[in-house]
């Protein structure tokens, strides 16, 4: 039998996160590409009684390992294990999220079953000759590379979130079930601490929906524009550089070449220039509206939409016309 | 205190890339380097270190003749010596064997800490750290916005989705750092310090120098590799919204736009 796909998914709070839809979806994808069957490595605390649900984005079968010691990812305990699991199933492909934790373990897991890891692909191609090609954007963007992995090697590639489709196969499919028997490492790294923001602010990386703003905003308490705004559309507040540096948003709202790479649906961009690290950043976005009172900026050469005034009059009124149509 | 610090040389953030007529590189000519932004957060944070601490840092790096200049621009910031790997050997290497080198080489001082940067602004793979801990069989702290140690312990704050987790491991440890300028501000070289560094140790090392067999390194053990590249589409500069509105009457317009033409509201 040809050899079955393989995802490792991403449980926190009780929840698998949606990137692990996302990345069940494309396996499901890939496998039927390859006329083959999707299986699942799932590591979590109280993971064990939502595996099930991963049927219904066309896994067939998941390996579980539902333990206190796994409720944060530590790399020390989890790819030992994951490594034993994929050595054992022997996959035609290893699907995992290039999230923040993802990205890591995937490295390491790579490392140690001699296989290279292609981190935030974008696009996979199946061949007839059933060889798998991934597509991943390189200098924050600027370009896209086409990878490919040498014959008899396993392609192991990070998905970046919010790209793929999630897509349900049938609501009531139901994945087997099979323990997973491993032990688990001790490890040298200890958590001292896990602190969950659960503001249910939306994370940047995931948002469909992101208003940033730059130096424009000239200090941190204007920023409240921006909240009231984000708060309607249901949208992250992101930054620019100049902004953080400025000290009036915190480094994790940061977008660009050194921050963090975006692609929502819809970017709003409020007193930000566009320089070309940030551009970086967010120039994948479906849509882009700039907002900046320099009809000059170099932002509206990427943007779909642009607005030419000063932010502090033109924001709240945006607010006000976002709030209409919310409420009819 | 033995100190590593890891650095890849990269292409300038305001580059403008363009792939070569193989596709299957960008193009080289004209480019300005510097150091991976990360890296040099790792540098910083290498410096403190000392400081705090005492020892010795080496800043280790892989690459073209070119990369002398970016270990020396280390050693004018404050590290104590250098080690270029050299490239000839290892033409097309994929990550992973460049880390083996890598790890080769920062064995051999004997280190108590290992800093690299998270990801590079280049390949964007931000693989490094994670695969020299396994190679190494170290712990791995990924991520670092802060670090505390106090030469037995190390402590980084290292951001997840919607939160932040504090982790710690004893030594001998690997930490790639994260952030951004804001939070590690790394240091310029001073003059005195550029003056100094033409003075300070920089060894180039080949593959048996490390104890390393060149034919390990030859493009065709490659596990992975890039089969072309392209550029993204341009994206073409929109609409500007204007029609002699003002600030109410745009914010009307781009809301029913953004509602009945992108329909992303
Ligand atoms: C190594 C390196 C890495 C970098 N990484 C990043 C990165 O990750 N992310 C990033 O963003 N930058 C990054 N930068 C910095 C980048 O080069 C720019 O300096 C930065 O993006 C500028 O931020 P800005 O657009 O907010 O500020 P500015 O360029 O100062 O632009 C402010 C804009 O606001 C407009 N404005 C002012 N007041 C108003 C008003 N009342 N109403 C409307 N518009 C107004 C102005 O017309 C102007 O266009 C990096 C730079 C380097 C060297
Ligand atoms: N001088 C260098 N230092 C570190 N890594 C390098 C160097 N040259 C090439 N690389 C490779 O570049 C890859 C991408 O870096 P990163 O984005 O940090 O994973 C790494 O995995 C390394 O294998």
């Amino acid at each position: 039998m040809a050899r079955n796909v393989c995802i490792i998914t991403e449980f926190r709070n009780g929840e698998f996160r949606r990137v692990t839809n996302e990345v069940a979806s494309e396996g499901r994808r890939i496998a039927d590409s390859l006329g083959t069957g999707l299986v699942a490595i799932a590591l979590g605390h109280g993971v064990s009684g939502k595996a099930v649900d991963l049927g219904r984005f066309g896994v067939d079968k998941v390996y579980v390992a539902d333990d206190p010691a796994l409720e944060y990812y530590l790399a020390e305990t989890s790819v030992p294990i994951i490594a034993e699991m994929v050595s054992g199933i022997d996959p035609a492909a290893v699907l995992l999220p290039a999230s923040v934790d993802g990205r890591d373990l995937g490295a390491r897991l790579g490392a140690r079953i001699h296989v290279t890891l292609l981190q935030d692909v974008i696009e996979v191609v199946v061949g007839d000759d059933h060889t798998i090609k991934a597509k991943w954007p390189l200098f924050a963007g600027k370009c896209f590379a086409w990878c490919e992995w040498a014959e008899g090697v396993p392609p192991l590639l990070s998905i970046r979130p919010n790209v793929m489709q999630c897509n349900i196969v049938d609501e009531n499919r139901k994945a087997e079930i099979e323990p997973i028997t491993v032990p688990i490492p001790v490890p040298r790294t200890k958590i001292v601490k896990y602190d969950l923001d659960t503001s249910g602010k939306v994370e940047l990386s995931e948002a469909e929906i992101i208003v940033s703003g730059g130096r424009g905003m000239k200090e941190a308490s204007n920023y409240g524009i921006l909240e009231d705004l984000a708060g309607l559309l249901g949208a992250a507040v992101g930054a620019s550089r100049a902004a953080v540096d400025s000290g009036w948003r915190p480094h994790s709202d940061q977008v660009g070449q050194t921050g963090k790479v975006v692609n929502p649906n819809l970017y709003i961009a409020v007193g930000i220039s566009g320089a070309i690290q940030h551009l970086a950043g967010m120039g994948y976005s479906k849509y882009i509206v700039a907002i900046n009172k320099d009809a000059d900026a170099p932002i509206f050469t990427k943007a779909d939409y642009g607005i030419v005034e000063d932010l502090f009059s033109f924001i709240p009124a945006l607010t006000e016309e976002v709030r209409k149509l919310k409420e009819c | 205190m033995n100190i590593v610090v890891i650095i890849k040389q990269t292409p300038d953030t305001e580059t403008v890339i363009k792939v070569a007529p193989n596709n299957k590189q960008i193009e080289t000519s004209g480019i300005k380097w510097i150091i991976n932004p990360y890296d040099e957060f790792a540098i910083e944070g290498a410096l403190r270190l000392k400081q705090k601490l005492g020892g010795n840092v080496t800043v280790i790096s892989y690459g073209a003749q070119r990369v002398v200049d970016a270990l020396r621009t280390a050693l004018a910031m404050g590290c104590d010596d250098a080690v270029l790997i050299d490239d000839a050997e290892m033409k097309n290497a994929d990550f992973m064997r460049v880390t083996r080198a890598l790890a080769a080489a920062a064995r051999e001082k004997n280190p108590d800490i290992i800093l690299i940067g998270s990801r590079t602004v280049d390949y964007d793979q931000g693989q490094r750290g994670a695969i020299l801990a396994e190679q190494l069989d170290w712990p791995h702290l990924a991520l670092a916005v802060s670090m505390e140690c106090d030469g037995t312990n190390v402590v980084i704050e290292r951001p997840v989705e919607g939160g932040k987790v504090t982790l710690e491991a004893p030594l001998p440890a690997l930490v790639t750092f994260g952030g951004s300028h804001a939070i590690w501000n790394p240091r310029y070289a001073s003059l005195p310090g550029i003056m100094k560094a033409k003075k300070k140790p920089l060894v180039i090392k080949k593959l048996t120098d490390l104890g390393l067999d060149p034919a390990d390194f030859t493009p065709d053990k490659a596990r992975i590799r890039i089969t072309s590249m392209e550029l993204p589409p341009q994206r073409k500069a929109g609409k500007i919204i204007d029609g002699g509105l003002d600030a109410h009457g745009k914010a009307r317009e781009l809301v029913k736009l953004l509602r009945e033409e992108a329909r992303v509201i």
